[in-house]
This record gives C-alpha cells, sequence and structure tokens, in this order.
C-alpha cells in the first residue's frame, strides 16, 4: 500500500530529459492553476471547524449577533458546557460502549475472518456470501425483531443491546480482515503446520502479528463507529438519560439549551476533539484501513 | 466458527424471518402478533400519505447527493494526485470533516446555515446577496443536508486517491506519445483505469443513502426546535414540511415513537426489495463502464 506522498518523492527521485520551454511553461502554469483550486477548496473544508470554534468563545448574546469574531473570548464556556450537562456521564458511557463492542468483534470476527480466508471446509464459500449480503444490508431490516428481543430480555434502556450483538461478529469486520488474511502467504502458514502448529495456534502466533495494521485498522473503525452511532443510543437508550453517549447527549443538548449556541457550539467542539485526535495519533492506521476497504472491495 | 453460526442466527437469520412473518401481522410490544394478512402492505402503497414523501425524499437523496459526492471526491484526489507540494497536509484536510462526529457536524452546518445570523448568511449578505432559509426552508432543507455531506467525502476521496496514483505510469506515457493531452489523458486512461473503485463507491453511497439518518433526524430536530420552541423534538421529524422526512426517519417513527411494529416490518420489507434491486441493478449496468484489468498485474 503506497501512500500518496511516498509514491509522489518515488517519481520525482529518478532523472529525467528536460522537456522544451514551452511545455515547461504550460506544465508550471498548470501546477500553479491545480494550486491554487486546491488552495481554496481546502480553505472552504476548514472554514466550516473555524466558524464552529469561533462561535463556542462568544458570549450567549454575540453567538446571536451577525458579528463573527468574538469579542470578548468566553473562555469559560468551556467550563460552562460541563455544569449544564453530564459530559463526562456522557463520555463513559461512550467509553464503555467503544470499548466492549470493539473487544467484542475482535475476539468473535478474527477467527471467523481466518476460517473464511484460509482453511476449506464445507459451506465456507457459501458462509462469505451470506457475509457480503448481511454487510449490504440496511440495519433497519432487521432491526424490530432484535428490539423486541431486548425489549423481552429487559435490556432496554441499558448499553448492553448496543455492545452483545458485536460479541457475535461483524459482517464488515470479518470481510475486511479476510481480505488481509487471504494476503499472508501461505508459506507461512505452511511452515507453522510443518512444526505441528494447530490451527488455534498458528492464528494466535503468525496471523495475528503479521495483521497487526488490519486489525489495529478494524478495531479504529469500531470503536469510531460507536463513537459516533446515533440510531443505536437512541433506540435504546433515549429514554434513559444516564445511559447517554455523547452522540445522544449532544444532539439532546440542543433542544434544552434552546438559543445559547456558543454552548451547544463549545460541546460540538469537546465531542469532534477526541476523535481528531486520535486521528492525528493512528493516522497511518486510519489512511491504510480506508484504502484496504477501497482497494481490495 | 460457532460464535459466528449463533450470532448470525440470532442477529440476522432470525430477525430477517421473523421481520417478514411481523410485517403480516399487527403488532405494538405489549399484546401478542395478531395476523393482518396483506394488511399493512396495502396501507403501505395505497394509504399513507407520508410514505411516499419519504421514498421521493431517499430517492433525492441518492440520485442527487450521492453522485455529487462520489463526482466531488474524485475531482478532489485528482487534484491531489498531481500536486506537488504539501501532499500530506492537504489529505488531511480534505480528510478531517469526515472525521467529525455526524451528530457534532450537523448540529455545526445548522448554525453555519442559520438563516437569520449564521455566518454563511451573514457573509452572503455582506456580499449583497439575501441567503435561503437552508434548513427552515422545505426546498433547501435537502441542499443543506447535501453541503453536509459533501463536507464529509473524506473517505471516499482517500480510496480514489490511492487508486489514482496506483495508475500504472506507462499508460499515460504511451497516451501522451499518441498525443492525448491532460484531458484525454484523464478521460482515457486514469476514468477506465479506476473505474471499479468508483462504481465501489457508488454501490456503497447508494447503500448509505437508503440507511440515511442521523443527519436528517438531528437536522430536523434542531431546526425544527428553535423555529417553533417546542421540547419534545420528536415531533419535528421531518421538518420543515416533511422534507427531511427519509424513508429511515419514516420508519423509525412508525416502529419507536408509534411502536406499529408490523407496519415497520412491512417498511423494512420493501427496503429490503429495493436494495437488493438497486445494487441488482447498478453491478449488472456496470459491466458495460466498468473496466478491470487482467487479474495478476
Amino acid at each position: 500500500m503506497t501512500s500518496g506522498a511516498a509514491s509522489l518523492e518515488g517519481t520525482g527521485s529518478f532523472v529525467r530529459r528536460r522537456p522544451p520551454v514551452a511545455v515547461r511553461r504550460k506544465r508550471l502554469l498548470i501546477a500553479i492553476a491545480n494550486h491554487s483550486l486546491l488552495i481554496a477548496t481546502a480553505l472552504i473544508f476548514l472554514l466550516p471547524f473555524v466558524f464552529i470554534v469561533l462561535t463556542s468563545l462568544m458570549t450567549s448574546h454575540q453567538a446571536l449577533s451577525p458579528k463573527l469574531w468574538p469579542d470578548p473570548f468566553a473562555w469559560h464556556n468551556y467550563v460552562d458546557v460541563f455544569t449544564k450537562a453530564p459530559l463526562w456521564r456522557y463520555a463513559l458511557n461512550t467509553l464503555i460502549y467503544g470499548g466492549l463492542a470493539t473487544l467484542g468483534l475482535l475476539v468473535s470476527s478474527i477467527p471467523v475472518a481466518y476460517a473464511l480466508a484460509r482453511l476449506r471446509w464445507r459451506g465456507s464459500h457459501v458462509a462469505f456470501l451470506i457475509t457480503l449480503v448481511a454487510m449490504m444490508l440496511p440495519p433497519q431490516v432487521t432491526i424490530v425483531p432484535v428490539y423486541v428481543l431486548f425489549a423481552k430480555l429487559h435490556l432496554v434502556g441499558s448499553l448492553w443491546p448496543l455492545i452483545l450483538p458485536n460479541w457475535f461478529g461483524d459482517a464488515f469486520s470479518i470481510f475486511l480482515l479476510r481480505q488481509f488474511f487471504l494476503t499472508i502467504p501461505e508459506e507461512y502458514l505452511d511452515a507453522a503446520r510443518v512444526d505441528g502448529c494447530g490451527e488455534f495456534r498458528i492464528l494466535t502466533t503468525v496471523v495475528l502479528r503479521m495483521a497487526k495494521p488490519a486489525i489495529a485498522a478494524v478495531a479504529l473503525f469500531s470503536f469510531l463507529f460507536c463513537f459516533n452511532d446515533f440510531f443505536g443510543p437512541l433506540l435504546y437508550t433515549g429514554e434513559s438519560s444516564q445511559h447517554w453517549t455523547l452522540s445522544l447527549g449532544l444532539a439532546q443538548f440542543r433542544s434544552l439549551y434552546q438559543v445559547q449556541w456558543n454552548l451547544v457550539m463549545a460541546a460540538t467542539v469537546i465531542v469532534m476533539t477526541p476523535v481528531i485526535v486520535l486521528f492525528f495519533l493512528a493516522q497511518r492506521a486510519f489512511v491504510e484501513g480506508v484504502t484496504l476497504t477501497g482497494v481490495k472491495g | 466458527m460457532s460464535p459466528w453460526i449463533v450470532g448470525f442466527t440470532v442477529f440476522f437469520g432470525y430477525p430477517l424471518v421473523t421481520t417478514a412473518y411481523l410485517s403480516f401481522t399487527h403488532y405494538d410490544l405489549l399484546s401478542s402478533p395478531h395476523w393482518v394478512g396483506l394488511a399493512n402492505y396495502r396501507y403501505l402503497f395505497t394509504t399513507d400519505q407520508t410514505v411516499w414523501p419519504a421514498v421521493r425524499n431517499t430517492l433525492w437523496f441518492i440520485a442527487i447527493a450521492v453522485p455529487l459526492q462520489v463526482f466531488f471526491a474524485l475531482g478532489i484526489s485528482i487534484m491531489l494526485s498531481r500536486a506537488r507540494r504539501g501532499v500530506g497536509v492537504f489529505r488531511t484536510i480534505f480528510y478531517l470533516p469526515a472525521l467529525a462526529p455526524p451528530v457534532a457536524a450537523t448540529l455545526g452546518f445548522v448554525y453555519l446555515l442559520n438563516p437569520a445570523t449564521g455566518p454563511v448568511n451573514t457573509i452572503l449578505g455582506k456580499l449583497g446577496i439575501e441567503g435561503p432559509l437552508w434548513f427552515d426552508s422545505p426546498q433547501w432543507a435537502k441542499p443543506s443536508l447535501t453541503l453536509l455531506a459533501l463536507w464529509g467525502i473524506g473517505n471516499t476521496m482517500i480510496i480514489f486517491l490511492a487508486a489514482v496514483l496506483d495508475v500504472p505510469r506507462h499508460l499515460y506515457e504511451s497516451a501522451e506519445l499518441d498525443g492525448a493531452g491532460y484531458f484525454s489523458r484523464l478521460w482515457y486512461v486514469t476514468l477506465p483505469t479506476i473505474s471499479p473503485v468508483i462504481l465501489f463507491a457508488v454501490v456503497i453511497g447508494v447503500i448509505e443513502g437508503l440507511q440515511y439518518f442521523t443527519q436528517a433526524y438531528v437536522a430536523a430536530s434542531v431546526a425544527g426546535g428553535s423555529a417553533s420552541y417546542s421540547a419534545e423534538s420528536a415531533n419535528s421529524l421531518g421538518y420543515p414540511e416533511d422534507s427531511t422526512l427519509f424513508y429511515p426517519v419514516l420508519l423509525y417513527q412508525q416502529g419507536f415513537r408509534y411502536f406499529n411494529m408490523g407496519y415497520a416490518s412491512a417498511m423494512a420489507m420493501l427496503l429490503l426489495a429495493v436494495a437488493f434491486g438497486l445494487t441488482f441493478l447498478i453491478v449488472r449496468n456496470s459491466r458495460r463502464f466498468v473496466h478491470y484489468q487482467a487479474p495478476g498485474r
């Protein structure tokens, strides 16, 4: 997997015959046009972030005026937000949901993906097709009976209906991991088999080590999905606010504080920040993971 | 394999069959399902006045927002692939909005596009343009959601960028020898080579379009709440005038607000049929446009 920057450096490194002046001038003009367009588009992409942050620093009166620059800077908004809504409670719920769901998803999906990628068994082809179908299906199609099931188990109003399904495998993660496991050369596995490894030990020693980037990407996606999930928490915890996650709490925040856009935007910034920090910490896993979904698909 | 089979049965196979069964019943979760034959479907197709607006809204989104997203992501990735400096920085800027949690991004956009005091209309006003009512106008609510969707094309962009950079150089060089200019190289070399990735993005876009829920729900409840000052955000689903009442939103309303579980199941079955139908149509008709490279390049 070559990332954008790396392969561009690669093309610049070998020496070429210098093209004639007219061609060079034209290329320079195209490069300038291309860069100006890129910079303009990039600024437009950044502006929403800028306005959201600026508004989060305004006084509530000023946020309702057409002024764009905070005057004075109301840093205390970020303190006030925590007193207006139990953000720590929401964050804790989000961590419980994301952590337990991701753990379960990895434990259950990795063996299935390995079985689909590397073992020949009756029906493995059918099982893979079913995985694909499950991945394509809108979740709304099966949501009614699943909700009824959790309602009968008296789990509606807790985080369990969000966590439990992940402990039984997730189609998208199985698909992604299978695609990656297929790229591991069979020789490694055969060598381990010759040494007397059982399939389970091969999985835990050889495959897991070689598939670290893919597993990291799957874990990251799973956690992000939980962090961003709105439909699930709304459905199962909508009525019990002590189990709200950050996404759900943020959506409700607005209806509690109608016109205080400054506080709403401060809460928005607080919810966005962890994801963006996570991105900068794990940028490589992100980009490789996203690329893996597309190119191998 | 066994946890997967159990999970599969409990969270996929069983619900699918049960959804089909429930769609022929009247069920409100409190009393046991009561067989009503085709009554739900008859109501769905002939009587219910809100179904067709919801279907139209969802199809609007798939027909307009999804192609725009693909087109934008492609344009940005092609510009990025030609950039000589700062590729990493640009790539991060275009990717960041995709990371913003959907609820947070939607709140941000409802504020940015606030008709009276939002920064966008303020700036438009300074330029002498009277901005539209955006999320408060039945005509502009879906275009506003489209803008939000275009802001978050980061994932697609990264996939396209990897594909564009993967196009073999010798193809460009031979096209150049044949006298192809910049645009004909783009049209005859780049696009055909990456067409499988474009197809993938379109299929994913359509599937996500069919599930479009969070942004519509949050935008309607936030913008609707700010106009009418109603405390109960659920009453504002589809605000304004059902223009953001997408099919999954209606399904949620029927199933989990009114607890018409049987009727919601019938809606889910229709969604299932449409999801499969659309995916099948796209993949089948794509053979004419999509160019697959010989395996083992």
